[in-house]
C-alpha cells in the first residue's frame, strides 16, 4: 500500500462521508469463528470521540466521492467543487483490517457516491465486504450503505455479508425530495429497503428449519433524516420515523441536524447555526417511542406539532397530562413509573426491585439517582414532603426552569447554553 | 481493646477467606485490610489471614445460592475497584445476604447494597473503557502491544473480551500501574511480568521496538480522527467528557 495516497484519500473519503451519523456497532450476532479476526457480537464500542462528541465506532468512509447526482444538501453533489478521489477495493480492506488489529475500530461503515450506475457502485462495496469476509476471515462490523436503485440480486448478497445495511432517506418528505434531489425518485429508496425487509424475514423464517442458513443483515437497517433543510416540522419527522419502524422494521432512525454545506437558494445559508438542541429533543423522544412506551402521537400531534427546545419531551408530555399525576411510587407500574419526569429506566428497574422490601420514601428515591428536582412535582411516595400546591402547567415549567441549575443543563443537552 | 482488624494479601480469594473467618468465629467490629494499604488502628487487633481457597470456594458458592448471578458478579467488580476500605462495605453486603432468610440482594434501600452496586458500576464502566481505549502497536516482533494505566484492576474483566476478539494475532496488554499483563501467544492467555528498558516512554512509538509500518497506521489513523471531526459542531465539552483526559496520553490520536 503507497501510504502517501492512501492518506490522501482517506482525507478526502473520510470527509465526505462525516455527515452519516449512524456510527452504531451493535445488535449483530458474528461470533469469531475458526480464530479469525474480530468479533461482533455484545454491545458495540465506541473507540474514540470527534471533537465535536460523536462517537468512533467504525471507519466511516466513502468509496468514492465521484457522483452523478446533485443533490443540494450533499457535499459530494456533482456540481460541488471538491477534490474527488476513490478507494480500490483492497486498500479499503488493508485500512478495516489493520486499524481493526490496533483496536481503533468496531469495523467499517462503507458509503459511496455513485459513480456511473447504481448497481455498478454497490457491486464494489459487496466486493470490499465479501473480501473482508471470505479472503480475511474477519467477523467484525460491516454496515453498508445501499445505494438506491440497486437491483434486488445485489442487495441479496449485501445482506449476506454485512451487517447492517440502509439507505438514507435524507428528507422526510416526497415534496421536499423533489425539491432538493430532483435526480432521485422517492421509489429508488424504498426498494432496496423493501427488499431487505423481505430477506430478513425470509431468513428468519427458514433459519428455524435449516439451521445452516447463512445470515443475513444480522444487526438490520437504518436510516437517517436530515433535520432543519427543508423546512419540516417534529411532527412530520417523527410520524415518518413511526412510519418507517413500523413498515421496515427499521433498527434505528438517525436524525441529522443539517450542516449548511451549500450556497444554494434552496438551503439553510452557510454560517445558519446547526440546530443541534433540536436534534437532540428528536432522538430523546425516539428514545421515548422505543424504550419507555410512549406512543408518537402522545409527544407530538396536530396540537402540538413542534418539540419544545427549553425542557425535554417527557416533561412536555408530563405538563400536557397533568391528570396522570402526581404517580405513586410504591404502587404504579412500570409503564406509569417511567412516564414521571426525571426517572429513568434503570431507576425504574431499581424501584421495582426495592419496593418489594419496604415502601419507598424520597431519601431512597434519592439515593437511588432520580432528577429530584423534575420528579418533586410528579410523585408520590412514603415521605410527607411533596409538592401540595395545585400549580398549572404554566407555573410548574417556570417553577422547574428556575430550579434546574447549570449541571442539568448540560446534563440534558449541552448546547442549552446557546439559549441562557 | 476494642475491635479488630483481619489482614489479607489482596486477592479475592483472600477477601473471602476473611469473609469466612468472621462467619466461623461470629466476629463482630472487625475490618477487612489489604496487607499492601494496612493503616494501623490505634486500639486494634491485627491478624494476618491465610488465603483458603476451598473455604474462599464456599463463601462464593453460598453466595450464589443467596444472590442473583448479576449481585455477586457485582461483588466481584467492586472488589476490583481497590477503593479504600471496600472490603468492609463488601463484608456488610454479604452479611446482609447471608443474615435474611429471604433473598434481598436487590434491596436499594440498603447502603450496602447501593454503595456495592455503585462502585461495580464504576468499575464496569470502566472496564468498557478500556475495551475501547487499549491502543496496540505493532512491534518488532510482531506482538500487538498495548499499556493501560486504568484506576481500577480492570485487567482480569477485559481478558475473555481480547481474546476472543484478536485471535489470530499475539498480543500483550500491560498495565503499568499494577505492574502486570496479558500475554496471548496464539494459543493460551497467561498473565505476565515484563521489565521494561529505563527511561522506556510508554506514551511514545520507539522506533528501536516499534515496527516501520506502525508509524504509518498511527498517522493514517489521527488524519482520519481528524478528517471525521465537523468543525460547525465542535464540542470539546461533550468529548472530554467521553474521553477524559487522563486516558489521552496513550490515545494515538491524541499525539502530536
Amino acid at each position: 500500500m503507497s501510504f502517501d495516497r492512501t492518506l490522501e484519500k482517506l482525507k478526502i473519503l473520510a470527509d465526505a462521508a462525516k455527515y452519516d451519523v449512524s456510527c452504531s456497532s451493535s445488535g449483530s450476532k458474528r461470533a469469531n469463528t475458526n480464530k479469525g479476526l474480530g468479533d461482533a457480537t455484545g454491545m458495540g464500542i465506541c473507540h474514540s470521540y470527534t471533537e465535536d462528541g460523536r462517537c468512533v465506532s467504525l471507519l466511516k468512509i466513502l468509496l468514492t466521492n465521484h457522483c452523478i447526482f446533485d443533490c443540494a444538501y450533499c457535499v459530494t453533489r456533482k456540481s460541488n467543487d471538491v477534490k474527488r478521489a476513490a478507494f480500490k477495493v483492497q486498500e479499503v480492506v488493508d485500512l478495516t483490517i489493520n486499524f481493526y488489529r490496533r483496536n481503533y475500530i468496531e469495523g467499517l461503515f462503507l458509503s459511496s457516491g455513485i459513480f456511473k450506475s447504481a448497481d455498478y457502485t454497490m457491486e464494489r462495496l459487496v466486493a470490499v465486504a465479501k473480501k473482508l469476509r471470505l479472503e480475511e476471515n474477519f467477523n467484525g462490523y460491516i454496515h453498508l450503505k445501499s445505494i438506491p436503485g440497486a437491483s434486488d440480486e445485489l442487495m441479496r448478497e449485501a445482506g449476506l455479508y454485512a451487517d447492517r445495511l440502509s439507505v438514507n432517506i435524507e428528507i422526510p418528505t416526497k415534496s421536499g425530495l423533489k425539491l432538493l434531489a430532483p435526480d432521485k425518485n422517492f421509489e429508488d429508496f424504498i426498494k432496496p429497503m423493501e427488499k431487505v425487509k423481505n430477506e430478513i424475514i425470509q431468513y428468519k423464517s427458514e433459519k428455524k428449519i435449516i439451521k445452516s442458513t447463512p445470515k443475513y443483515a444480522p444487526a438490520g437497517q437504518s436510516t437517517q433524516m436530515i433535520v432543519g433543510a427543508s423546512g419540516e416540522n417534529d411532527f412530520q419527522i417523527l410520524k415518518t420515523a413511526e412510519h418507517y419502524y413500523k413498515s421496515y422494521n427499521l433498527k434505528r432512525v438517525y436524525y441529522s441536524g443539517y450542516v449548511p454545506i451549500s450556497l444554494d437558494d434552496r438551503l439553510p445559508k452557510i454560517g445558519t447555526e446547526v440546530p443541534m438542541l433540536r436534534e437532540n429533543r428528536l432522538y430523546q423522544s425516539d428514545w421515548l417511542t422505543r424504550f419507555y412506551g410512549f406512543q408518537t402521537n402522545e409527544i407530538v400531534n396536530l396540537n402540538h406539532q413542534n418539540l419544545d427546545l427549553d425542557i425535554d419531551p417527557k416533561l412536555s408530555w408530563a405538563l400536557r397530562n397533568l391528570h396522570e399525576f402526581p404517580v405513586d411510587v410504591n404502587k404504579a407500574d412500570k409503564r406509569m413509573l417511567a412516564r414521571i419526569p426525571g426517572v429513568g429506566m434503570k431507576s425504574v428497574n431499581k424501584i421495582l426491585m426495592a419496593r418489594r422490601f419496604r415502601r419507598l420514601n424520597w431519601d431512597h428515591l434519592k439515593k437511588i439517582g432520580i432528577a429530584f428536582n423534575r420528579a418533586q412535582y410528579f410523585l408520590v411516595c412514603d415521605s410527607n414532603l411533596f409538592e401540595r400546591r395545585d400549580l398549572t402547567a404554566e407555573k410548574l415549567k417556570a417553577t422547574i426552569l428556575k430550579n434546574s441549575n447549570s449541571k442539568y443543563d448540560k446534563l440534558l443537552s449541552p448546547q442549552l447554553n446557546l439559549f441562557s | 481493646m476494642t475491635g479488630k482488624t483481619l489482614i489479607y494479601d489482596g486477592s479475592f480469594e483472600g477477601f473471602l477467606s476473611c469473609v469466612f473467618y468472621i462467619f466461623e468465629y461470629k466476629l463482630t467490629d472487625v475490618t477487612i485490610q489489604n496487607e499492601f494499604v494496612v493503616q494501623n488502628g490505634l486500639f486494634s487487633e491485627n491478624e494476618t489471614i491465610a488465603t483458603d481457597t476451598k473455604k474462599a470456594d464456599r463463601v462464593w458458592k453460598g453466595l450464589k445460592q443467596k444472590a442473583s448471578t448479576i449481585s455477586s458478579t457485582k461483588i466481584y467488580y467492586a472488589f476490583l475497584s481497590e477503593q479504600l476500605g471496600v472490603e468492609n462495605i463488601l463484608l456488610n453486603y454479604i452479611q446482609y445476604i447471608f443474615n435474611n432468610t429471604k433473598k434481598v440482594d436487590t434491596d436499594f434501600t440498603q447502603p450496602s447494597v447501593l454503595n456495592t452496586s455503585q462502585i461495580a458500576k464504576n468499575v464496569s464502566r470502566e472496564k468498557h473503557r478500556m475495551e475501547a481505549f487499549v491502543r496496540f502497536k505493532l512491534t518488532k516482533d510482531n506482538i500487538y502491544f498495548a499499556n493501560i494505566e486504568p484506576d481500577f484492576n480492570v485487567l482480569p474483566l477485559i481478558s475473555k473480551h481480547f481474546k476472543s476478539r484478536y485471535a489470530d494475532q499475539k498480543w500483550v496488554i500491560y498495565d503499568i500501574k499494577r505492574n502486570y499483563g496479558l500475554f496471548y501467544d496464539l494459543e493460551t492467555l497467561e498473565m505476565m511480568q515484563m521489565e521494561f528498558p529505563k527511561n522506556f516512554d510508554f506514551s511514545k512509538t520507539d522506533t528501536n521496538f516499534f515496527a516501520d509500518e506502525e508509524f504509518e497506521f498511527q498517522k493514517l489513523w489521527q488524519n482520519y480522527f481528524k478528517s471525521t471531526n465537523i468543525t460547525e459542531r465542535k464540542n470539546m465539552k461533550l468529548h472530554i467528557r467521553h474521553v477524559p483526559k487522563r486516558y489521552w496520553k496513550y490515545l494515538s490520536e491524541k499525539q502530536p
